[in-house]
């Protein structure tokens, strides 16, 4: 029991472009910037896009397959969405819009409603239902959602930035409910999300979407341990280079050079922690081997350490407490010299 | 959910001037009911709201109206259906087709109607020879001139709601297992029902008052096609007092009528 999609489509400026996989009873988060192709993906996948070319498996149903001419009508899939807005009918109560997918499946009225009933009882939502989704907070009817894509008892649940619509506080709430649900639910669970937070608060697996092709997968920790795009990098909060080693030195594609623990060669990124980056307002002198003058660009609180932004050839992000940078004046810019250790600079084939 | 229903913004106050030029405007709407009113204080009403002239043109206007508004909400569903949201070459051409009668004068479209539908017809021919049916000069062929002139008025009202519904409510609609047909029942049209009833309320309003296409395709006989406009425009030469009251009611049922809907729909209308 697996989702086995393999497709390509093109939509505007999107080039949409993988392979993906998901098997029964995990959650995969696929994270990504605005504009990656997240929900263009889910509505491939729901039959509301057409693709261009490729393959959409679930279980044991194609779905989709351009080189027989296959595409299953969205209302054919055993799919449900929760979409990004909700997009409850407006015209129908809370209970109405539960019972909607089952009333299209041919179960009746009654029958219906009583299994709608059943499902916002299972969401929190018994004495809701007979409000419009006009009547409901944010919270409500993105429970509402949730229980009429699950009504359907579908094989494959998608989700389209299911807390990203709600207020911190509602998130932080739902987010843990929803979790819950989804580790009910015994299908496969698909959610596409720009918040790193949501995607790993919800999912196991994260895969990373950017302009329409997959960049990485793997656990999170997989995943900041050794990041493979400036978008991971900022998401994860390290600074990352690319450039060609050659022996223990990388000559960086954006210029300059750093000296590296370990002799290697090719195409390489480098990762380096804003910790690992020590500030100072006059040349240092002692071991570091990466030490080069910098302009401070700008300065991020976070708590009571700050982040220093460094510009130059090498722009690299420092963290430093607030006594160092009030010590360093570092709030009033200017020069200053950046040193990293050799051996506090992850390397890895790019 | 973001609240989309929620308070109206408020706009700017409008400059004095636009005001005034408003007001001349209305003044251009308003003068002539009231001059009609102030004309028709003096007559004897009931006397010639009783004629039985007078009733039968207001008992086929109303019949002929309503079953106009009917045939336009049977065919301009489909046809708005069809204009806001199928894809197809000569789309523009259809648009074009749909809103011709608004600007047509409706005696052109009269004459348009006898040479497709009259007794020579090109399609009036065959209906005569194969089903012995001849609409001109009938009260169904009064029906269909009206159904001509107001059908536009319904089509235009429904294809711009359609237009602005949000696909995505009819894409979730799918994803739940409901047909193409299904969606436009249970959600689309659900969601346009103001507009509906806004379209049907003009569409009606306007083959109420349907004179020339009507009159050319149709004929003035009374009691099968002479409806109330035509009335008035007989009685004028007549009576020109039972013209005025005749005119007045008419004025007043359709004002009535745009006024309730437009208290209860607001911008639908």
């Amino acid at each position: 029991m697996s989702l086995d999609a393999s497709l390509r489509l093109e939509l505007g400026t999107l080039d949409l472009w993988l392979d993906l996989q998901v098997e029964e009873g995990s959650t995969v988060a696929v994270l990504g910037p605005n504009g990656a192709g997240k929900t263009t993906l889910l509505r491939a996948l729901a039959g509301l896009v057409p693709i261009e070319h490729g393959r959409v498996v679930l279980d044991d149903h194609v779905l989709d397959d351009t080189s027989r001419g296959v595409h299953v009508a969205p209302e054919a899939r055993p799919l449900a969405v929760v979409f990004q807005d909700y997009l409850l009918f407006p015209h129908l109560d809370a209970l109405d819009n539960v019972a909607f997918g089952l009333r299209c499946r041919g179960v009746a009225r009654r029958e219906a409603r009583r299994r709608a009933q059943e499902w916002l009882a299972r969401v929190g939502l018994r004495d809701r239902g007979g409000a419009r989704p006009a009547a409901l907070s944010g919270g409500q009817a993105q429970r509402v959602a949730l229980a009429r894509a699950l009504a359907v008892e579908p094989r494959l649940l998608l989700l389209d930035e299911p807390l990203s619509a709600l207020d911190y506080r509602t998130r932080a709430e739902l987010r843990h409910t929803l979790r819950a649900t989804l580790d009910a639910f015994p299908g496969i669970r698909l959610l596409v999300t720009h918040d790193p937070l949501e995607a790993m608060a919800l999912a196991a697996r994260l895969v990373i979407l950017e302009k329409g092709r997959i960049v990485q997968a793997g656990s999170a920790a997989e995943i900041a341990e050794r990041p493979r795009s400036a978008y991971v990098a900022d998401l994860v909060g390290v600074n990352l280079f690319r450039g060609h080693a050659r022996g223990d030195r990388v000559a960086l594609d954006g210029g300059g050079e750093l000296t590296v623990p370990d002799a290697d060669s090719g195409a390489v990124l480098a990762v380096v922690h804003p910790r690992a980056v020590a500030l100072y307002r006059r040349p240092p002198e002692g071991t570091p081997r990466n030490v080069w003058p910098a302009p401070i660009v700008g300065l991020d609180a976070d708590g009571p350490r700050i982040r220093v932004r460094c510009g130059g050839t090498i722009p690299i992000v420092a963290e430093v407490t607030r006594p160092a940078m009030e010590e360093l004046r570092l709030d009033q810019g200017g020069e200053v010299w950046v040193s990293v250790k050799a051996t506090e600079i992850v390397v890895y084939p790019a | 959910m973001p609240r989309r229903h929620g308070r109206r913004p408020r706009h700017a106050a409008v400059p004095r001037l636009a005001v005034a030029f408003a007001a001349v405007g209305a003044a251009l709407f308003a003068l002539p009911l009231v001059g009609l009113l102030w004309r028709a204080s003096g007559t004897d009403v009931a006397a010639a709201l009783g004629s039985p002239a007078a009733r039968s043109a207001l008992r086929l206007s109303l019949i002929c109206s309503l079953a106009a508004t009917a045939c336009s909400v049977v065919l301009g569903v489909p046809l708005a259906w069809v204009q806001a949201r199928a894809e197809f070459r000569g789309r523009a051409l259809l648009r074009g087709l749909t809103m011709l009668p608004i600007v047509l004068p409706p005696v052109v479209g009269g004459v348009a109607l006898l040479t497709a539908f009259g007794r020579r017809g090109l399609l009036g021919q065959w209906l005569e020879r194969a089903f012995g049916v001849h609409l001109p000069f009938t009260t169904p062929g009064a029906v269909l001139a009206e159904t001509f002139v107001a059908m536009p008025f319904f089509v235009l009202t429904v294809e711009a709601a359609l237009r602005s519904v949000d696909a995505r409510l009819e894409d979730a609609a799918r994803t739940l297992g409901a047909r193409p047909l299904t969606v436009f029942r249970r959600v689309t049209l659900p969601l346009i029902r103001p507009s509906l009833v806004a379209g049907a309320a003009l569409c009606w309003a306007r083959a109420l008052g349907e004179f020339g296409a009507t009159i050319t395709f149709a004929g003035n006989f009374p009691g099968r096609t002479q409806t109330l406009p035509l009335a008035v425009y007989l009685a004028l030469e007549s009576d020109p007092n039972a013209g005025i009251v005749l005119s007045l009611v008419l004025l007043l049922l359709s004002l009535a009528v745009l006024v309730a809907l437009r208290r209860r729909l607001g911008d639908a209308l």
